[in-house]
C-alpha cells in the first residue's frame, strides 16, 4: 500500500516544489512597478463598478446537487464492475445475472431521479427558462 | 516506480556495466529523477503541444504560424515560458490574496499528479495503482477546486462568471466521462491502467491474435463500445475546456474566464495545466480504447510465465529476451506505438478546435444531462448483455471485432479523404501529396 502510493506523494511534492521554485524565481527577476490602476480588477478599461461577488444563478447550485448524486453513484458502480467481472469468471459466489439485475434496479431508481429533475426543469438552461434565476437582476 | 527503478538499475548494470554496490544511492537518485522527470514531462509536453496547436492552426487558416525561435519554431514555448517568468506578478488589491496564490498550484498539481498512473510503455509508469483509473479521474477533479478558487479569489466579474461556468461544466461532464470508461473495467476486471492495457489481447499462441492489433482494442469490442469512446472523447473535450466546449474562457464573452486577473507565471501555471490536460485525455483514450502501448503481434508474458520460464516476449515467431538491450528496444517500440496513437488523438483534438464553433451554455448542459448520460447507461447495459452472449475469448466475438476494426479503418479513410478534399477546395496544396 505505502510502497505503491509513495511515488504519488513524491510526484505531488516535486510538482509543488517546481511550482514554488518557478514562482520564487519569477518574483526575483520580474519587475515590480505597482500602481493603483494596475491592481484594479479588470473591467474592460473602466474602473470596476460595484462588488463582484453578487448573488448568483441558482442553476449552478442545482447542477452541483445533481453532480453529487450522480458522481457518488458512478463511484459506487466502479467496485460493482469488479464484482461483476469476477462473477463472470466464476471467482465470486454470485451469479452474473443476479449482479446485473441488482445494478439494473439501482440505476433504474437513479433514472427515475433524473427524469424527475428533468421534468422539474432543473436541466433547462435556455434563456426562456428560469427567468431571473440566471442573472443577479434585482426584483426577482 | 519500484518496478521502474529496478528495471533501470538492471539496465544500468547489464548495458552500462554499473557496479551493484552503488545501487542504493543510484536508486535514491533515480526515484527523485523519475518524479522530477514526470513533472517536467508534463510541462514540456504542454509546450510542445502548444507549438503543434499553433502550427496546425496556422495550416488550417492558410498562414504559417510560429517558425522563428529554434528549428521551425519548436523552441517557441521556451521563449514564452521565459517571457512569462520575467513578467510582473500582479495581484489585484480587491483579491483574496491567499486563495489567489493557492489556486494555480491546485491546477498544476491536479494535472501533474494525473500523469503518475498513465503508462508510457510496459515498465515506464510512475505508479501502477490497483485503482489507477479511479485515481486519475479523482485527482484531475482537483482542478475544479482550483478553477472555482481562482474565480472567487480574483473578485472580478469576468473571473467569477468564468469560474462558475467552468465548475458547472467540469462537474457535469465528469459523470459521462467516468461512466464511459466503465465498460473497459467490466471487460478487463481491473482498475489498473496496465492491466486494462494487458487485457486488450487475444490468444497469445498466434501472432495475429496476440495483443496490440486493432481487433483486440476495446473500442472495436462492440458498436456500443464505439459509442462509449465517442462519449468519453466529447466529455474529455469538455473536461479540458477545449472547443467546442471552451465556454469557461470564451474570449469574446468572458475576456479569459477564471484566469482573467492572473499574470506572469501564475497565468503560466494555468496555461501549462490546461494543455497538459490534453495528454491525460489522449492517454486515457489510448489506454482504455486503443490498446495502450501494446506492440501488434507481441504477446506480453504473464506473471506466471515469467516465473516459470523467464521474461521472454514472442513476436512473429521470434523470441526476444526481456533483458539488456532487448528490454530497451521492446520498451522503446511499445513507447513508439503509444505515442503514435496519442498523436492521432491529440491531432483530432487540435483539429476540432479550428473546425467547430463554440456551443451555448444551455446546449452544453443539454448535451451532457439529456443525451450523454442516458446514452452512457444504455450502452453500459447493452455491453453487459453483449459480454454475456459473446464472451471475449469466443471466435464469434473475434470475428465481430475484426469486422468492427475494418469498419473503423473505412471510417478513418473517409476522414482522411474528406480532409484532403477540404484542403483542396480551399485552393491549398496537400502535402505529403501521396495521402490517398
Amino acid at each position: 500500500m505505502l510502497q505503491s502510493h509513495l511515488p504519488l506523494f513524491l510526484v505531488l511534492v516535486v510538482a509543488l516544489g517546481l511550482g514554488v521554485f518557478i514562482l520564487v524565481v519569477s518574483s526575483l527577476v520580474g519587475p515590480k512597478r505597482p500602481s493603483a490602476v494596475k491592481a484594479d480588477a479588470f473591467e474592460c478599461g473602466n474602473p470596476p463598478s460595484g462588488y463582484a461577488r453578487e448573488r448568483f444563478g441558482v442553476k449552478f447550485y442545482l447542477v452541483a446537487i445533481l453532480f453529487l448524486v450522480f458522481d457518488i453513484e458512478a463511484v459506487f458502480i466502479y467496485p460493482w464492475a469488479i464484482v461483476f467481472s469476477d462473477s463472470t469468471r466464476g471467482a465470486g459466489t454470485l451469479s452474473p445475472l443476479l449482479v446485473v439485475v441488482e445494478m439494473v434496479v439501482f440505476v433504474g431508481i437513479l433514472m427515475i431521479g433524473l427524469a424527475y429533475a428533468w421534468r422539474k426543469g432543473a436541466l433547462e438552461w435556455g434563456p426562456e427558462h428560469g427567468k431571473g434565476l440566471e442573472t443577479t437582476t434585482a426584483g426577482h | 516506480m519500484q518496478d521502474l527503478v529496478s528495471f533501470l538499475n538492471s539496465q544500468l548494470q547489464t548495458v552500462f556495466g554499473l557496479s551493484e554496490t552503488l545501487f542504493p544511492y543510484v536508486a535514491a537518485a533515480m526515484v527523485l529523477a523519475i518524479a522530477f522527470g514526470f513533472t517536467v514531462f508534463a510541462a514540456v509536453y504542454a509546450g510542445v503541444f502548444i507549438f503543434f496547436e499553433r502550427r496546425i492552426a496556422g495550416r488550417i487558416m492558410s498562414r504559417i504560424g510560429p517558425n522563428r525561435v529554434g528549428p521551425q519554431g519548436l523552441l517557441q514555448f521556451i521563449a514564452d515560458a521565459v517571457k512569462l517568468i520575467f513578467k510582473e506578478d500582479i495581484i489585484p488589491t480587491s483579491a483574496d490574496r491567499p486563495l489567489f496564490k493557492l489556486a494555480p498550484y491546485l491546477m498544476f498539481i491536479g494535472v501533474v499528479a494525473g500523469f503518475a498512473v498513465l503508462p508510457f510503455s510496459h515498465r515506464v509508469i510512475a505508479a501502477d495503482l490497483n485503482v489507477g483509473l479511479l485515481y486519475v479521474l479523482a485527482i484531475t477533479s482537483i482542478t475544479v477546486v482550483g478553477v472555482l478558487m481562482s474565480g472567487w479569489a480574483s473578485n472580478s466579474k469576468w473571473a467569477l462568471f468564468g469560474g462558475m461556468r467552468s465548475a458547472a461544466q467540469l462537474v457535469s461532464y465528469e459523470i459521462p466521462s467516468g461512466l464511459a470508461l466503465l465498460p473497459a473495467v467490466l471487460l478487463s476486471g481491473s482498475l489498473s491502467t496496465q492491466e486494462i492495457i494487458m487485457a486488450q489481447a487475444g490468444s497469445p499462441e498466434h501472432a495475429l491474435t496476440a495483443g496490440g492489433w486493432p481487433w483486440n482494442w476495446y473500442i472495436f469490442h462492440s458498436p456500443m463500445m464505439f459509442v462509449c469512446f465517442v462519449i468519453f472523447f466529447i466529455a474529455q473535450l469538455a473536461e479540458g475546456a477545449r472547443l467546442p466546449f471552451d465556454l469557461p474562457e470564451g474570449e469574446s464573452e468572458l475576456v479569459s474566464g477564471y484566469n482573467t486577473e492572473y499574470s506572469g507565471f501564475r497565468f503560466g501555471a494555468y496555461f501549462t495545466a490546461e494543455f497538459a490536460n490534453t495528454w491525460i485525455a489522449g492517454a486515457l483514450c489510448v489506454i482504455v480504447f486503443f490498446g495502450g502501448w501494446q506492440i501488434p503481434g507481441a504477446a506480453v508474458p504473464s506473471a506466471e510465465a515469467i516465473a516459470a520460464s523467464g521474461a521472454t516476449w514472442t513476436w512473429f515467431g521470434y523470441s526476444i529476451e526481456y533483458a539488456g538491450w532487448g528490454a530497451f528496444w521492446l520498451e522503446a517500440l511499445s513507447f513508439l506505438f503509444f505515442i503514435v496513437k496519442m498523436a492521432g488523438v491529440v491531432f483530432i483534438i487540435i483539429q476540432l478546435r479550428w473546425t467547430v464553433p463554440r456551443v451555448r451554455i444551455d446546449q452544453m448542459m443539454t448535451i451532457c444531462w439529456k443525451y450523454l448520460l442516458p446514452l452512457t447507461f444504455a450502452c453500459l447495459f447493452l455491453i453487459l448483455g453483449w459480454m454475456i452472449v459473446l464472451p471475449w475469448e469466443s471466435t464469434a466475438a473475434l470475428v465481430v471485432r475484426i469486422v468492427m476494426a475494418l469498419a473503423g479503418a473505412v471510417l478513418l479513410a473517409l476522414y482522411a479523404w474528406r480532409v484532403r478534399y477540404n484542403i483542396h477546395s480551399a485552393g491549398d496544396k496537400v502535402y505529403p501529396h501521396w495521402i490517398i
